[in-house]
């Protein structure tokens, strides 16, 4: 099944769907495993490393998103592509500066259907997400 | 987005590499949120952190023979005078990032707090602030108008003197849309730490809050936006009476209905307490204190509360330059030495000069303090001033 979306930064990638119900601040994602340290997080002890990450958005402070996505993409820990229900500024750039496509946007029906480890091919170029396999 | 001839000459290349890439990120923004064009900025602050990716993206920008051409202020890192026995990669880092500021033509004003000192934005301004609990302050207590900068959005926008015109510089976006009923008197700096930390209650959006005193001061402003973006992601909130935009609760929405009510008692700011603060009680072995940056009025509430005593538990604080040196003009700094406080200027809470506290329980007023601390391993409790004051005389909290 394919879902429209809006890139935000381009590119074509494929991975597993890691669903986040709360946003996320990637500072409080260990470098070394990938996994999420933040306590009370819908992602606590999960790990985001070459994941589809779906989030409702970015929080924190304006450069530890920088300095968290760069520290996870050094150890190879960084998702392959972000899909972002409400993009701020700071998600941006970070996303843009570390080259992860990343797109929002999606039609609203991609969001009944997303669930963790399913198959999915992110096509920041021409604003498609394809979920494979059935409902 | 239509770009002027000058824009897009900087975006080809022709005044080097370092302006093609702070022009890049800001067009990649601006498509991003459906801008239509640049706009000229006035002012610039970066949030500097001194780690490993902020070093990174401003030496990419100075080999590319980047400089700012709106020279912009920038956030702490840590004091190389103050920690003489810093490890040697942790000296290297902080050297090599203030040769890359200093090369690209920063005001190396190391503080957090920067529309308290020195860049303080006027009415109507268009700015690009990062640090994302001056973003707030800038737009909702000034009126000036900056989107949620990240460091690297702003350090662009301080080289190519521009920004994409989208968000919160165009005033439709500007208007609440969010009641946040707060029902419970706000009775100490800490209250509205807890406020701002209740964020997952108040969800996304434009907050207008209700139930805030008149007489609220600067730093309790300072606290809200704070603690609004370490618990979530606020450009900007409205306190009817207080931001130039809302003089009433009608202005505040623009004349328009809030899309939803949240109301905030005492139960939820307790809730908030518990949530970040470890309650274990017991022994403290340090406080460290001003995240953000104390003010000169925080530092003489502490040396009042010492006066006279000698702690159990060393008490550092993070402060400015300019707040330092106003302590020392009055006599605040021999004061709070004697007690045995540290004033730190140019410092960071979240640097490898607080390594050896990791593992380590403390004490603080700080909740962004206490939530970005973690990855460094260290613990706080987190009380009111007084309070705090107090478990440091006696080392331990009640």
């Amino acid at each position: 099944m394919n879902y429209k979306c809006r890139p935000i930064v381009r590119g074509k990638v494929e991975g597993e769907l890691l669903v986040s119900s709360d946003p996320v601040c990637f500072y409080l994602v260990d470098p070394d495993t990938g996994r999420v340290i933040e306590e009370g997080h819908a992602l606590y002890g999960r790990g985001v490393a070459g994941k589809v990450l779906v989030l409702p958005g970015g929080k924190g402070s304006s450069v530890v998103q920088a300095d968290g996505l760069y520290q996870l993409a050094m150890k190879g820990n960084a998702p392959r592509a972000l899909i972002v229900r409400h993009p701020d500024p700071v998600l941006v750039t970070s996303a843009v500066i570390m080259e992860i496509p990343t797109v929002t946007d999606v039609e609203e029906d991609f969001y009944g259907v997303a669930r963790d480890g399913r198959r999915v091919m992110v096509d920041a170029d021409q604003g498609l997400i394809a979920l494979q396999g059935q409902e | 987005m239509e770009l002027t001839r000058y824009e897009e000459e900087m975006l080809n290349g022709k005044y080097g590499e370092g302006v093609a890439l702070a022009m890049k990120v800001q067009v990649a923004l601006g498509e991003a949120f459906g801008a239509r064009r640049m706009v000229p900025i006035t002012r610039a602050h970066v949030a500097l952190s001194n780690q490993e990716a902020d070093l990174w993206f401003v030496e990419r920008l100075v080999k590319g023979g980047a400089r700012c051409s709106v020279p912009p202020t920038v956030n702490p890192a840590l004091s190389l005078d103050y920690f003489a026995d810093l490890e040697p990669a942790a000296r290297e880092m902080t050297e090599r990032t203030q040769g890359a500021y200093r090369a690209i033509g920063a005001n190396l004003t190391y503080n957090c707090t920067p529309y308290l000192y020195g860049n303080a934005p006027r009415y109507g301004e268009v700015v690009a602030f990062s640090e994302s609990s001056a973003t707030p302050y800038v737009n909702s207590v000034l009126g000036a108008r900056t989107n949620r900068e990240s460091a690297q959005g702003a350090l662009c926008a301080a080289v190519t003197g521009r920004v994409p015109e989208y968000g919160l510089l165009l005033d439709e976006n500007r208007k609440g849309d969010v009641l946040v009923e707060v029902r419970t008197e706000l009775r100490d700096d800490l209250d509205y730490q807890l406020l701002g930390y209740c964020a997952d209650e108040i969800g996304e959006g434009i907050p207008v809050f209700t139930g805030i005193p008149r007489g609220v001061t600067t730093e309790q402003l300072i606290y809200l936006g704070a603690t609004l973006n370490t618990a979530g992601a606020y450009g900007m909130f409205h306190v009817p009476g207080v931001t130039p935009e809302a003089p009433t609760l009608e202005a505040a929405f623009g004349g328009k209905r809030p899309r939803r009510t949240v109301v905030i008692t005492r139960q939820h700011l307790e809730r908030a307490l518990r949530k970040i603060s470890v309650e274990e009680g017991g022994k403290v072995e340090f406080a460290l204190l001003g995240c953000p940056h104390y003010t000169p009025r925080q530092l003489r509430q502490v040396a009042e509360l010492v006066e006279g005593k000698r702690l159990k538990t060393e008490i550092w604080i993070c402060t400015s330059f300019f707040a330092k040196e106003v302590a020392r003009r009055t006599g605040m700094l021999a004061q709070l030495e004697k007690a045995g406080v540290h004033l730190v200027e140019d410092t960071c809470i979240d640097q490898p000069c607080w390594n050896h506290l990791g593992g380590k329980l403390g004490v603080t007023t700080d909740i962004k303090c206490a939530y970005y601390a973690r990855r460094r391993g260290m613990r706080f409790v987190i009380r009111s001033l007084p309070e705090c004051v107090r478990a440091a005389l006696e080392g331990e909290v009640r």
